[in-house]
């Protein structure tokens, strides 16, 4: 598969708005978690919320998508130039042949719960001001985000869990490949909700303090919310080393649990290695790992399994869930980004929160911050129905 | 333009249960006969899931189920692509309803099954399939975009893809600002190569979206197709069984809609 370029990208989410942000939020080891406040939510937990004051009414000719979870869109759309390199790309292939492909879990499902509250009282039906084809259906952030650019080619929402915003990495590259598009804005937004909120902590897999990775105390996740995208971009020419790409994306299934990894990570490792196939790298061209390390039991247990059946303990990984929490559809693209910086900033970020490593895990796993050179990064995405994906992302040669 | 070959054929809808008994209706030579939509037992989940199982998810492993087999198509060597116009709208109402109440007190299961890839995630289960797959959505267009990721991928990785488009109607009060009038699943096992398995050849490509769509001429199939976002295939799937060559316009998004010319295999 041709290696693609990466263009521009840009991030909103609680650990910062705009790469920036993100990038000192990271070096000054401050996380982006707080207790929950959210909406009327009662549960003891952390979250990861961007400020409701950061999110701005959406542009006066999309009104009709008003929602949490395009508001956050929008936040993200409008950091780090991003819009100027989508518009360049516009000029350059047409807007017609610029693809859509964002992940989302959540969408704007916000939108309804909010709505069934004010449910007609005697006929239950929904308010006539509530738009669930702009808000809450799961194409709507990717409607919202090809609009907003003025974007007209091909488009699709994955929404395959917290692997969602990861594969739409695969998606870009095979229309691109297949010659329907030239380009890509790939990414993934999801916002916090009630749905999520209530019903990983039915689950049991909300903690009530930060989320700890791979800590041996570790008792479950923090939700976050996030939107992040990448600009993505055919070469006519090979890839200078001066230039981020994307160069593999590993796809693969559990089939085993709907909740539950496969206890000896046999998804996570197919993907691991079909993203490496896929670069015509080996494990030692690796020089970081983003773990996807929600920090549940089991999560945690066998990605380091599998993480050491392929590369042993000689990577550097760490989580940085206990950053930004987990921010689910947006997982992929947001962990992906924070890669992008580690190559651009020769930076590993070492896992917030985390006291002690759980020495049953045999992998290198970074507690504290590293510099050092870092050339290429695999990124890991794993969700609900046992899906699977791994990113390479960083210099082609 | 992507070439791709049908090898297998699923489809579960009102009036229409299976490739063998709905190819001569969709052909026009057997009257459409209205009758509730009838989902097959399916042996391959495990009792205990089966139980547990939402409707969309039976509907989707049902025509996947049937694409595969009249293909003979190993499920654990296939890839797949699921899509679907918003999911499954009964355990979004039960959690969205669960979320009004006083206690919050969301089932664990119901959460679970609350995801996009609930169907992709119970197929796993049921056939072991670990190659890649894919969950979608493009709201009335999710047909076509289904069909457009699958193509991609027969065509760029070389490899069989298993297309499932599923859809069924909300519950109150959803359904009063989302109307979908039937559950219909369609699934297509799509190949790179023409195969003794091949019934028609299909090229597709995208073309303005101002070609107009076709249409079916029978009124109560030509309701599904405009009322059940999966159900936009049936177009194709009628000129599959008309064994004919043909010109299908889809509906799609932007400046696009999707053209397939199909060809006959046999």
């Amino acid at each position: 598969m041709q290696s693609l370029i990466i263009r521009s990208y840009t991030t909103a989410n609680c650990a910062g708005i705009g790469r920036d942000a993100l990038y000192h939020a990271l070096r000054d080891r401050r996380s982006g978690l707080a207790h929950c406040a959210f909406e009327t939510v009662e549960l003891d937990t952390y979250v990861g919320q961007v400020p409701d004051e950061a999110l701005a009414a959406l542009r006066d000719d999309l009104v009709d998508f008003e929602c949490r979870n395009n508001r956050l869109a929008q936040l993200g759309l409008r950091q780090d130039g991003f819009e100027h390199a989508v518009a360049r790309l516009r000029e350059r292939h047409g807007a017609a042949r610029v693809g859509v492909f964002i992940g989302t879990s959540t969408a704007g499902i916000l939108q309804t719960e909010l709505a069934y509250r004010r449910r007609d009282p005697t006929s239950g039906a929904l308010p006539p001001d509530f738009r669930y084809e702009h808000t809450h259906n799961t194409f709507s952030p990717a409607r919202f985000v090809q609009r907003y650019l003025g974007l007209s080619g091909p488009a699709v929402a994955v929404s395959s869990a917290c692997s969602s915003s990861a594969k739409v990495f695969g998606n870009a590259q095979r229309m691109i490949a297949a010659g329907l598009c030239d380009a890509a804005v790939v990414g993934g937004v999801d916002s916090l909700c009630l749905t999520t909120l209530y019903g990983f902590n039915s689950l049991q897999l909300v903690s009530k303090k930060p989320c700890r990775p791979f800590d041996a105390e570790r008792d479950g996740i923090s939700i976050g919310e996030a939107a992040g995208f990448a600009l993505l971009e055919k070469s006519e020419v090979p890839i200078g080393n001066d230039q981020l790409a994307l160069l593999g994306v590993g796809e693969s299934c559990d089939a085993y649990h709907m909740s539950t990894p496969h206890p000896e990570g046999l998804g996570a490792r197919m993907a691991m290695q079909g993203a490496l196939t896929q670069a015509g790298l080996n494990t030692t061209d690796i020089d970081y790992i983003n773990l996807h390390g929600t920090a549940t039991r089991s999560n945690d247990a066998t990605e380091g399994l599998a993480v050491n059946m392929i590369f042993g303990n000689g990577v550097a990984a760490s989580s940085t869930k206990g950053w930004t929490g987990h921010t689910l559809g947006a997982a992929g693209i947001i962990e992906a980004i924070i890669s992008f910086i580690a190559i651009e900033e020769n930076f590993m970020p070492g896992s917030m929160h985390t006291q002690a490593i759980d020495p049953a895990v045999e992998i290198q796993y970074l507690k504290d911050n590293k510099q050092a050179k870092v050339l290429r990064v695999l990124s890991n995405s794993f969700g609900f129905g046992g899906t699977n994906c791994s990113l390479v992302v960083g210099r082609a040669q | 333009m992507m070439r791709v070959f049908v090898d297998g054929i699923g489809l579960i809808a009102p009036g229409l249960s299976g490739w063998a008994a709905s190819a001569p209706i969709l052909a026009g030579k057997t009257d459409y006969v209205a009758a509730p939509l009838s989902i097959p037992v399916l042996e391959i989940l495990p009792p205990a899931e089966r139980r547990r199982t939402p409707t969309v998810v039976k509907l989707a492993i049902a025509a996947g189920c049937e694409a595969l087999a009249n293909a003979n198509q190993p499920a654990a060597q296939t890839a797949s692509v699921f899509t679907s116009s918003g999911g499954d709208g009964d355990v979004i109402h039960q959690i969205c309803d669960t979320l009004t109440q006083p206690d919050r007190e969301v089932s664990p299961t119901r959460f679970h099954n609350s995801v996009h890839n609930a169907p992709a995630g119970y197929w796993g289960i049921a056939t072991g399939a670990r190659e890649p797959s894919t969950s979608l959505c493009a709201f009335d267009a999710s047909f076509a975009a289904g069909l457009i990721e699958a193509a991609t991928q027969v065509c760029v990785d070389g490899r069989k893809v298993l297309l499932v488009a599923y859809d069924a109607p909300y519950p109150e009060p959803i359904n009063g600002v989302r109307r979908i009038s039937a559950g219909v699943g369609i699934a297509l096992l799509l190949s790179p190569q023409r195969s003794a398995q091949s019934l028609s050849e299909i090229e597709i490509s995208l073309v303005p979206n101002n070609t107009p769509i076709t249409k079916l001429a029978q009124p109560d199939l030509e309701n599904f197709r405009a009322t059940v976002p999966a159900a936009r295939a049936l177009p194709l799937l009628a000129s599959i069984a008309k064994n004919e060559r043909a010109q299908i316009i889809t509906e799609y998004l932007g400046d696009h809609a999707l053209q397939s010319d199909i060809k006959p295999c046999k």
